[in-house]
């Protein structure tokens, strides 16, 4: 941040840093993939690889920007620095979601997402797994039956879905 | 005259019953997203996005434009009872009308914001109806190369222009444009980025990137920082009936809102923040009250802001129904409805679609009415719906993203994507990067990359085209003054100033 430069924020930050390798990184696979890409000889002037070389080139651009922005200090709020992240919570939410996506194949969407719901309540602080499992049946149910029926939308049914004949 | 007898058409559209209980579904979905927390028009829509397979486009449209307008509405009151600002256009609302709440006028602040909201909406309401022929006059003379600068002029001002830095906000566009660009080249059939997997020659679905971003990355912000304050709710507490002298100071700044919030709404770079907080200031300056703004609650500084809010909000769509350019992730969702159906968004959307635009409109007004009634008498209702808890509303948003994402292929693949993108999301909140850019940068950079190739294809390879053109040469510097201007400025002042306090960071 170049405004803070009177102060002794100088100082290094990695996290923002980190994100600046990671952007540039993927400005990198961008160009990588666009060199594979084939143009056909009728198309060389506006082919299909002069957006991706656009964009590969700004993101490089902007990501040395934030290298640089984070060499000087970086630019996360102060609001954001201060607050710890609750590794505890997000771990429960992370393997919520893993649990969805292991299960919802041979399970079924509806069984899949108890347990999704059961973790992610968890984590987020409620001590009453059971009174959880059995919300989240009801709200799962509601969404495979009303929401997704509804719209038409075809979602994997389960052993839950087959008992209730769905 | 012809706007009249079209909009009359289009109330006939509108008052069939099947699209008023559309409207009514949508106003009443939009109003219970806007009020809770960590739901927003956005996602809804995008979640809904597979109705347009099931119904006409009238109907679906008129759903996503209730929704749209009833987040508006029911955004305010989480502001005002719970001061947590849903989106960042209800910052200002959050300012005032959470003070009055705790001064016990929540009554009045609710009422003057609704009341606000109605007023504003009808004025932006019509001036969509009225202002959307004009903009079709102009935009039929664009050829290929002025569509594509005026995209430029779209893309600087929504990532750069407005939100707290350019460079994280142009980061976030150029990377929703690589998300839009996976999948098959349209033009050439050529796949692009899709490293050899076959679930990705469709692309990436702009459901997946919106539920990723907004359901998944919020829920895991909120997870994160579950100790880092809670804040409650303030009772709801005085009448909902507004004082002759409260009507008084309300109604001034509810006109100078609508007038300010529209027009900014209208241009192409959108965004409900200049207008609120130039209201809010607006009000402050004209105000006989100045004490009460910041300590007990100044009514004027709730009316001003939210009519301005909701009148920028109804001036999003003009752009977007008359040019297909959206300004706002919701908009950009919204058009890629329009695509679903086999729709090109652009200027002669109003006369191809004359029953769609025009039935949309007048649903418009309808909405509002519909909205007032909701939000006034029923707003008990609306505040019971804050009171539950987050561990069950974030689980079960996450239960709708599940359905959302896993519904259009049934494949474990969109469910990575998905949290991948939910990752991102989370750090992008954590790094004060706007998501906004990536949606619009998804949805409209394929577009604009269309745009460009053909003007590149009829000027044959001429890269001229794009300054030669006086129109496009003055959209294209109108996007360089955009980007370049506020760093001339400030280092001007910091050459004057040369002291510790300059404006805030930008990097």
């Amino acid at each position: 941040m170049n405004t803070r430069d009177d102060q002794a924020a100088t100082r290094f930050a990695l996290p923002e840093f980190l994100i600046g390798i990671g952007l540039l990184a993927c400005a990198a696979v961008v160009l990588w993939q666009t060199l594979a890409i084939p143009v056909s000889p009728l198309y060389s002037k506006v082919g299909p690889t002069v957006f991706p070389y656009m964009t590969a080139i700004g993101l490089a651009v902007l990501s040395l920007l934030l290298i640089v922005a984070a060499l000087r200090g970086g630019w996360q709020p102060q609001d954001e620095k201060e607050t710890p992240v609750d590794w505890k919570s997000m771990a429960f939410v992370v393997a919520g979601l893993i649990a969805n996506l292991v299960l919802i194949k041979p399970l079924g969407f509806t069984a899949a997402s108890v347990v999704m719901f059961v973790l992610i309540c968890y984590g987020f602080g409620s001590k009453h797994p059971l009174r959880d499992a059995l919300i989240g049946l009801v709200l799962a149910l509601a969404a495979y039956f009303g929401f997704a029926k509804a719209l038409g939308v075809n979602i994997g049914a389960g052993f839950i879905e087959t008992m209730l004949g769905a | 005259m012809d706007t009249l007898s079209q909009l009359g058409n289009g109330f006939a559209v509108a008052f069939t019953p099947i699209n008023l209980m559309w409207c009514l579904v949508g106003t009443t979905l939009g109003t219970a997203i806007g009020v809770l927390p960590g739901l927003g028009p956005a996602l809804t829509i995008a979640l809904l996005l597979p109705i347009t397979y099931q119904v006409a486009p009238e109907a679906s449209f008129i759903l996503f434009a209730g929704i749209y307008y009833g987040a508006m509405y029911g955004g305010s009151t989480t502001s005002i009872l719970l001061n947590t600002p849903g989106e960042s256009a209800t910052i200002v609302t959050a300012l005032e009308g959470n003070k009055m709440a705790r001064s016990g006028r929540g009554g009045a602040a609710l009422a003057t914001s609704a009341i606000g909201s109605f007023v504003a909406g009808i004025i932006g309401t019509a001036g969509i109806a009225f202002l959307a022929p004009v903009v079709v006059g102009f935009a039929l003379a664009f050829g290929p190369a002025e569509y594509f600068s005026l995209m430029v002029l779209a893309f600087i001002m929504v990532s750069a222009v407005l939100g707290s830095s350019s460079v994280r906000g142009l980061t976030s566009l150029f990377v929703g444009f690589f998300l839009g660009m996976i999948g098959v080249d349209l033009q050439t059939g050529q796949p692009r980025f899709t490293f050899g997997t076959p679930e990705l020659l469709d692309g990436v679905d702009v459901i997946i990137a919106a539920v990723g971003l907004f359901a998944v990355g919020e829920t895991l912000y909120v997870a994160s920082r579950r100790y880092a304050g809670k804040d409650e709710i303030v009772p709801l507490k005085g009448s909902l009936y507004m004082t002759a002298a409260e009507w008084g100071r309300s109604w001034k700044a509810w006109i100078r809102g609508a007038f300010i919030g529209f027009p900014i709404g209208a241009l192409p770079a959108g965004g409900a923040e200049i207008p609120t907080f130039l209201s809010y200031a607006i009000e402050k300056k004209l105000s006989k009250h100045k004490e009460e703004f910041g300590t007990t609650g100044a009514i004027e500084g709730v009316a001003g802001p939210e009519a301005a809010n909701n009148a920028s909000a109804a001036g999003v769509l003009v752009p977007m129904l008359t040019l297909g350019l959206p300004t706002s992730a919701t908009a950009a969702i919204m058009l890629s409805a329009f695509q679903s159906y086999g729709i090109n968004p652009g200027p002669l959307l109003l006369t191809t679609q004359a029953s769609l635009v025009w039935g949309l409109i007048a649903s418009l007004f309808i909405a509002n009415v519909i909205l007032v009634i909701l939000n006034l008498p029923l707003i008990g209702l609306w505040v019971r719906l804050l009171k539950i808890p987050a561990p069950q509303l974030y689980a079960g948003i996450l239960v709708f993203a599940t359905v959302g994402t896993y519904g259009i292929s049934q494949s474990p693949m969109d469910l990575v994507i998905l949290y991948l993108l939910g990752a991102a999301g989370f750090l992008m909140r954590r790094f004060d990067f706007p998501t906004a850019p990536i949606i619009i940068g998804m949805i409209l950079g394929p577009m604009a990359e269309t745009q460009f190739r053909r003007a590149m294809t009829i000027s044959n390879g001429d890269w001229s085209v794009f300054y030669t053109h006086p129109l496009s040469l003055t959209l294209l510097s109108l996007a360089l003054l955009g980007l370049l201007a506020p760093r001339i400025y400030s280092y001007i002042q910091h050459r004057r100033v040369r002291g510790p306090e300059h404006v805030p960071g930008d990097a």
